[in-house]
């Protein structure tokens, strides 16, 4: 089953699209689509249909979102406390590889 | 040391279906409870149908004949990258040399025709047969023809069987714990083209068929690695997965695969991705698994990319004293337990 | 080795295995501001099953994490009369067309592969588009089983509302999620904190759909997408609102996900099906569970055509009764609970949902021996 997966629009003929697969081409109907589609647009692929023109600044945006998500659950003070842990495992008379 | 249970092989059922014919458990359990059940035992240094290996070796001498038989019943019969005629040879030639016989003393090659044949279509299987012959270095040296009337059979079906000597037989069972797995290229590439040539996918990219006679490849490793060469087998139905869990089975220790390792082609991964199926699980006709000594791991990949057919070959993976029989997937992010494939999913695939 | 991230994204692969790393680590600290062990989180959707399983994800989870699959994969609740419709219709000459993993579902007493071997002409299809070609390169009769949730349902009523040939009909068995998640939450004694829902199907259906039933049943609820990254951030979003006690929406796959979804699509959805209660396979009766075709399809609607008898729970062989997906899926019980497990209910031979789903609680059970708890061998 050709499950959600996302491709690159290549040409529209009518409610057809070819679309790239990184490697592979296929024929995608564009009946479903929430959005005119054309070529060089993303699309997510459900058995042989586009169910989504996927916006170029929604890619993009991806791993902002992991990013800021990271930020609002504390990456940052660990990265904080690392340096403080290592700080801390340095002998008083300042001996060792560092 | 995490030891897992292992589910018993199915009962055997009423009837034969497809599954049974798929390289998997359905087929391991019709094959052990029915076809060797009370076979006579062969010599104590023989290898015969018990040990379901590639093939089967009888003590002769200082050395072993090897013996090994291949029915092919591929649908198309011709496909990207090569035809039935190209992997009737192939199959066979790489069952020798999986087992340590590379140098081919002679193949016979059978077939059964259906009614109707053209033979135009004849003449250019004749053709692969010899051009993969060649490759081989090998010679058909006697076969049958049989036509069966119009609708009895599908096509064409070749048989062939193959007969060699070697002096050390390799095994599929060899495998120790710190041995590492070496496979000769990229996977997946015969069964993705089998599937896009059966034209359900409507795919366009360049899906060929890894096809090809092997035991000049195996032979190069061989004289690499010696002894060090601990076990090997072809991942064909069922893919690598299939294959390192014989191996992992009949060596009595677990394999950790490194997913990231695995050779793929762009396309093929592509492919497989757009239709929900891994690479590891799909057949191959052009490659081999060679479990390798570590001391010996880097003389026998270097030998493996110098030869015209081992360009891609990778180191994928490492036997372990845990998990055995089992195969672990380290996928980059996390590990996860491959489950054993219940063979090859699509149906006349070789 | 190293990622190319640039190219990653550009193929909208999002694996980068420092990222997860990361991911991992919030989750793991913030479950642990929970306040209790384990949380219970449950998605709903077979393709992140299968997304969890290829990545190994589970390995990586922190123990304190209970991620139960729920009743998400469209095959393995197909119920087994629904089954046994199709293969009476292949054992009457017609040609029955479906998705791959269907044919090998057992009915109540065989599979479409054991009619297949029977002689029946069954035929697995990638798109149901491939099965009205077929209907146009023959005369015989082809009907499509129609299988899968909302996200598989557009496609097929896509094609009929664009024309198909007189010899083509539908059985749908087409299923709505939204009612499963509610029934589960809606437990007194569930152990469900939280839900993410699956984001394909949230690709047609939007977002707002799931704010009734998060304030109703006071659970947070998380559009994830399927890459690695999306599944792990999804996760880490809904225990910082299961720690927080929001019982919110959050949409972590914006890229696909917007609030009201495809209209385009759910306008062909609806003009052609319409929601009835239906029998989900091990689970329970799932009001609106089920979409069928409206009256006006009657002449497409294979269960007219072939005048197929409507089966009811009470047909159903008793051994289904002992069945106890439904309790597995919500956390309450544990395959070993389950008198069929290991005996009547196997791998080769499933009954319920969990064995039939290759991520099914049970069928890890007995694959594996157990949960594959391989924690600890993550780097």
């Amino acid at each position: 089953m050709c499950l959600g997966v996302p491709g690159r629009v290549v040409e529209v003929n009518g409610l057809v699209a070819t679309v790239d697969f990184w490697g592979v081409r296929r024929q995608v109907h564009l009946e479903l689509v929430d959005e005119p589609v054309k070529a060089g647009d993303y699309i997510l692929n459900h058995v042989g249909f586009a169910i989504r023109r996927i916006p170029e600044e929604d890619v993009e945006g991806t791993l902002a979102l992991y990013e800021e998500l990271l930020k609002e659950a504390g990456q940052d003070d660990l990265m904080a406390a690392d340096v403080r842990g290592e700080m801390a495992a340095i002998p008083p008379e300042g001996h060792g590889n560092r | 040391m995490t030891t897992l249970r292992r589910p018993p092989l199915p009962r055997i059922d009423d009837r034969v279906t497809l599954k049974h014919g798929a390289g998997g458990r359905a087929m391991r359990a019709l094959i052990q409870g029915l076809f060797a059940k009370g076979a006579p035992p062969v010599s104590d240094d023989s290898i015969g149908l018990a040990a379901l290996d590639d093939g089967a070796a009888l003590r002769l001498g200082d050395g072993w004949i090897v013996l090994t038989t291949d029915s092919h019943v591929v649908q198309p019969i011709v496909f990207p990258g090569g035809d039935i005629g190209r992997l009737a040879v192939s199959g066979t030639v790489n069952d020798l040399a999986m087992m340590g016989a590379t140098e081919v003393l002679g193949l016979t090659c059978a077939v059964i025709i259906e009614e109707g044949f053209p033979t135009a279509q004849l003449e250019r299987l004749h053709a692969s047969v010899r051009e993969a012959c060649e490759e081989a270095g090998a010679t058909i040296v006697t076969g049958d023809t049989k036509v069966m009337g119009r609708g009895e059979i599908d096509g064409i079906v070749f048989n062939t069987a193959g007969v060699a000597f070697t002096r050390r037989v390799v095994r599929d069972n060899g495998l120790r714990p710190g041995d590492r797995i070496i496979v000769t290229g990229t996977v997946g590439d015969h069964g993705m083209a089998i599937m896009a040539a059966r034209h359900q996918l409507s795919l366009e990219g360049d899906l060929r068929s890894d096809v090809a006679p092997i035991n000049g490849l195996v032979r190069a490793a061989m004289r690499a690695g010696g002894e060090g060469v601990a076990a090997m087998k072809d991942p064909t139905r069922g893919g690598v997965s299939s294959a390192l869990h014989e191996m992992a089975q009949k060596s009595g220790v677990g394999v950790i695969i490194d997913e990231l390792a695995l050779p793929v082609r762009a396309e093929v991964r592509a492919a497989a991705e757009l239709l929900g199926l891994e690479p590891l699980l799909i057949a191959n006709e052009g490659k081999a698994l060679i479990a390798v000594r570590r001391e010996v791991e880097a003389a026998v990949l270097d030998a493996l990319r110098a030869h015209p057919l081992g360009r891609d070959a990778a180191v994928i993976g490492t036997a372990v004293d845990e998990f055995h029989g089992s195969v672990v997937l380290d996928t980059g992010l996390g590990r996860r337990l491959l489950a054993e494939p219940e063979g090859e999913p699509l149906p006349r695939i070789c | 080795m190293a990622t190319d991230r640039h190219a990653e994204t550009a193929q909208l692969k999002f694996r980068d295995p420092q990222r997860a790393a990361q991911l991992r680590a919030a989750i793991e600290r913030t479950v642990a501001e929970v306040g209790h062990a384990p949380v219970t989180i449950m998605h709903v959707c077979g393709s992140h099953e299968q997304a969890i399983a290829k990545f190994g994800l589970r390995s990586i989870l922190p123990p304190a994490i209970d991620l139960i699959m729920g009743p998400g994969c469209p095959v393995c609740i197909t119920d087994m009369p629904e089954v046994d419709e199709a293969v009476a219709l292949s054992a009457r000459g017609v040609r029955v067309a479906t998705y791959g993993d269907m044919i090998r579902v057992p009915g109540t007493t065989k599979s479409l592969a054991d009619a297949q071997a029977d002689g029946a002409r069954v035929h697995v299809v990638y798109s149901v588009a491939q099965a009205v070609e077929m209907a146009r390169t023959t005369t015989d009769e082809v009907v499509f089983f129609a299988t899968g949730f909302e996200t598989t349902a557009v496609a097929t009523a896509a094609v009929l509302l664009a024309g198909t040939p007189h010899n083509f009909s539908v059985l749908s068995a087409h299923k709505y999620v939204p009612p499963a998640m509610e029934l589960v939450a809606s437990l007194p004694d569930t152990r469900i904190e939280g839900f993410l829902a699956a984001g394909h199907a949230a690709t047609i259906t939007g977002w707002r759909l799931f704010e009734p039933m998060a304030r109703k049943y006071h659970t947070p609820i998380v559009v994830a997408g399927f890459e690695p990254l999306d599944i792990l951030a999804a996760i880490l979003r809904l225990v910082e609102l299961v720690r927080d006690r929001r019982a919110e929406v959050v949409n972590m796959y914006p890229r696909c996900v917007s609030p009201d979804g495809n209209r385009n699509a759910l306008d062909q959805m609806w003009r052609v099906f319409e929601l009835t209660g239906g029998h989900w396979r091990g689970i329970a009766w799932v009001p609106d569970g089920n979409l069928q075709l409206r009256a006006e399809w009657a002449h497409v609607d294979a269960r007219t055509r072939f005048g197929l008898g409507v089966r009811t729970r009470d047909d159903q062989p008793a051994v289904v009764t002992d069945c106890i997906c439904g309790e597995i899926m919500i956390g309450r019980a544990a395959p070993t609970d389950c008198t069929l497990f290991g005996t009547t209910c196997l791998p080769e031979s499933p009954v319920g949902a969990c064995m039939v789903s290759s991520e099914g609680t049970c069928r890890i059970w007995y694959q594996y021996g157990g949960q594959p708890n391989l924690a600890g061998t993550a780097r």
